[in-house]
């Protein structure tokens, strides 16, 4: 599955990053790597972008993004 | 010795906060990330010493991506910089400390400012920071910027004249470090060597720039890469960031004492649980703008103006008239101070009271970190349109100014947004343009003041949707770009902050008047009072005002205002936008009337304009190419002269269309041949079409579900 599957308030861990998308390397920068704990925190108004913790700080992404990277749920 | 120092930091960690208590500068600071686009320069002084301290944009990595990002990554790989000072946001330690180690392995002397210090220690935690400059190898300062505390040692510290030690710190793990060491050797380049490997392991030889290596070593190098990926269980590009943020978790847990980190967040939290609610959201941001304006141009605003108005007309303009009669000063000299200078300048002067709420107000929304909210809850809607979340910043700025906003769009990443972002941000009614309602809407709307100019607003933000919807084909094309935002703590504004703020915009306005403004209504004077043989005419309208007015007017009969004068204050108004008001207040001789107590200009107006045609007017002063200030940076921003001449000639096609609708439609109404059922019949029909149109057009973008991780990843393949 991938993040963008994951539903509001459950936890998961990274599995990998589309390497496709440049989108990837920032992705990395911001400490989303392989075994990262994310807290998937609440979708916004119409369903995306949604809002997750990692490493202790609030991030925000488009539902598109969260489709890159494949997680596990923990 | 040093004498150049580096601020550098992630977005939001209060950089500038730390450059304003450093410097004893005012630079801008707000609650939202990205509120730094470029660099400034200032100096700190200790004793008889003097640094140069440079406030760089926040970046989170020296891999970049926008282009304040890389404003911010060219000074620090310079030479220029002898110290980094780099601050680090104390409440989110661990994404900051990434940066840290960046920079520190850049090979520049590097000294930590840990800021918010106050809000770990407030909430019952603690950070050792002794332990973790033993463990960074590099000097921590504890301080908190915004309440000036620890600034006095950390100044200390970064003028002393001994040069401060590179650290030699390892953050990686042994494996890693020793394959690291062994491409080291096989690249064996001088400069910067672990750089140089690092980068290797990264993004292969690309990243080389300049060294060649032969096929042989190529392989030899990638078969070790192979090896440490196979060994580490990660793909190349991750494992340096990993291995990174492995140690960084290590540093944390031996300093940081997170007795209850809570405290602050669950604020935050709660705040966040009504204020993005999904329900709740879309109500409490309408109802946040709706209020801002009926503060501003309601009765309390309004309750201010009459004041302020009444000490600007009855009190100075009418104490300088009657000074100047009472010492018998010639004519043309009264006619020049009084119908020229007072008239145009005091008549955009009585509007400041309803334009330092409006500052204020968005002071405080920026200060708090609301912002940010706003573009996460803005941006699913703004995507239609073919902006970003992350164009709704420097939109909601641009009710502010246009310069200001145009600037904020360097926070977009891609090109195409930002481009689209700018064309269409000067729709957003800047505080410029409200004098020129405040004087229409007074004139001809009284009863409904507040709701005719929210309406202006409201258009204004059509406008710009509609725009980016019928642009974005050109503009954008079909690329997706990211959305990758921290949503920052709440803080509660200081007064201070929004004192400065507010102090900062408003005296753009007064200086503007006094300067810009009092230089243009002296030319509007002498254009409206002269003829082309340098005469002085009775009769305003043959003089040379009168002659290029006549000459563009008809442009403007088909929108309801095609009068010479009303026709000459729109092109003043490219000056500044409240020369319009100043223009017409000289031209229908306001000054005169505030001095003499006779008629005033909104009789003149009366004379001139119908509540239709006003309203045509002031939509026309919306959307009309925003004035030479804006327009010279938006060719700066967008770096093209050709972008920057689409932009402005749209804005002023789209003004003149705009107009025309409203009033060839409002007249329509007014006669009754159309009525108000047909007119929101068809918009129905329209909204319907529309729809039908978005639903049935085929998506473009695939459904990506990472389709090629099977191939790329092979930690997916392990797990």
């Amino acid at each position: 599955m991938t993040l963008s599957d994951v539903k509001p308030g459950e936890k998961c861990k990274i599995l990998c990053i589309d390497k496709t998308n440049i989108i990837r390397k920032r992705l990395i920068d911001m400490g989303l790597t392989t075994g990262t704990e994310i807290y998937v925190r609440k979708y916004a108004p119409f369903g995306d972008p949604i809002e997750i913790t990692v490493r202790g700080y609030e991030l925000s992404l488009r539902k598109f993004e969260a489709s890159l990277i494949q997680v596990c749920l923990s | 010795m040093i004498k150049n120092i580096a601020l550098a930091g992630n977005p939001n960690s209060g950089k500038t906060t730390l450059f304003n208590a450093l410097t004893g500068s005012k630079q801008y600071v707000g609650n939202w990330p990205g509120v730094t686009v470029e660099k400034k320069i200032g100096t700190a002084r200790v004793g008889n010493k003097t640094v140069n301290i440079v406030d760089l944009p926040g970046i989170y990595s020296l891999a970049t991506y926008s282009m304040e990002e890389l404003v911010a990554r060219e000074y620090l790989e310079s030479d220029e910089p002898d110290l980094i000072l780099n601050i680090v946001d104390a409440t989110n330690i661990e994404r900051n400390l990434f940066f840290t180690l960046q920079l520190i392995e850049s090979g520049k002397p590097v000294v930590i400012a840990l800021n918010m210090i106050d809000a770990v220690e407030s909430s019952g935690g603690s950070i050792d920071t002794a332990l973790m400059s033993e463990l960074l190898g590099v000097p921590v300062y504890p301080v908190s910027a915004s309440k000036n505390k620890g600034i006095d040692a950390l100044l200390e510290a970064i003028t002393n004249d001994k040069n401060p030690d590179i650290s030699t710190v390892n953050f990686y793990s042994k494996n890693v470090l020793s394959a690291i060491e062994s491409i080291e050797t096989v690249l064996s380049i001088d400069k910067s060597p672990r750089l140089h490997a690092i980068n290797y392991i990264e993004d292969g030889e690309k990243k080389l720039e300049g060294h060649e290596i032969s096929k042989q070593t190529a392989g030899m190098l990638e078969d070790m890469v192979q090896k440490l990926t196979k060994s580490v269980g990660m793909d190349r590009d991750m494992i340096i960031s990993d291995e990174k943020y492995k140690f960084i978790t290590g540093v944390v847990d031996k300093c940081v004492t997170k007795n209850n980190m809570y405290h602050k967040t669950t604020m935050t939290e709660k705040i966040d649980r009504v204020v993005t609610n999904r329900i709740l959201a879309i109500p409490i941001f309408l109802g946040v703008v709706l209020i801002m304006f009926s503060v501003a141009f309601g009765s309390f605003g309004s309750f201010i103006k009459g004041h302020f108005e009444f000490l600007i007309n009855d009190v100075i303009i009418e104490g300088i008239a009657n000074f100047l009669t009472s010492i018998h000063v010639s004519d043309w000299a009264y006619s020049l101070v009084v119908d020229g200078i007072l008239g145009g300048v005091g008549s955009v002067l009585s509007f400041l009271p309803e334009i330092a709420i409006l500052f204020l107000l968005l002071s405080i929304l920026e200060d708090s970190g609301y912002m940010a909210r706003a573009a996460f809850i803005t941006d699913r809607m703004l995507r239609k349109f073919g902006l970003s979340g992350r164009s709704f910043i420097p939109m909601i700025i641009g009710f502010g100014c246009t310069v200001p906003a145009l600037m904020a769009t360097r926070t977009l990443e891609n090109e195409k947004d930002r481009r689209l972002t700018m064309i269409i941000t000067p729709f957003m009614s800047c505080g410029a343009r409200l004098p020129v309602y405040a004087l229409f809407t007074a004139a001809f709307f009284v009863q409904n003041q507040s709701l005719v100019i929210f309406s202006i607003y409201i258009l204004g933000i059509v406008i710009a949707i509609l725009s980016g919807l019928i642009l974005k084909r050109f503009v954008t094309g079909d690329t997706v770009s990211g959305f990758l935002m921290e949503l920052p703590e709440y803080r509660f504004p200081t007064l201070k902050n929004l004192w400065r703020h507010t102090w900062e915009r408003i005296k753009g306005f007064i200086v503007k008047a006094g300067t810009i403004l009092v230089a243009a209504s002296i030319v509007i004077w002498f254009l409206q009072s002269f003829n082309l043989n340098l005469k002085m005419v009775s009769d305003s309208s043959e003089s040379i005002f009168g002659n290029i007015g006549k000459l563009i007017a008809p442009v403007f009969i088909p929108l309801g205002f095609g009068e010479w004068k009303v026709a000459v204050s729109l092109l003043t108004g490219f000056v500044a936008k409240e020369a319009v008001v100043g223009t017409l207040s000289i031209l229908y001789g306001a000054g005169e009337a505030a001095a003499s107590g006779a008629v005033d200009i909104t009789a003149a107006l009366s004379q001139v304009f119908t509540p239709l045609s006003a309203y045509s007017f002031m939509t026309f002063t919306l959307l009309y190419m925003p004035c030479v200030a804006a327009f010279a940076t938006m060719r700066r921003e967008m770096n093209s002269w050709k972008w920057t001449l689409i932009a402005v000639c749209y804005q002023t096609a789209v003004a003149w269309i705009v107009s025309f609708l409203v009033y060839q439609i409002g007249g329509l109404m007014v006669k009754g041949i159309i009525t108000a059922d047909m007119i929101i019949a068809a918009l129905a029909v329209l909204i319907v079409v529309l729809s039908l149109i978005a639903y049935f057009k085929p998506s473009k973008r695939k459904k990506n579900k990472c389709a090629s991780c099977g191939a790329c990843c092979n930690s997916c393949d392990r797990k």
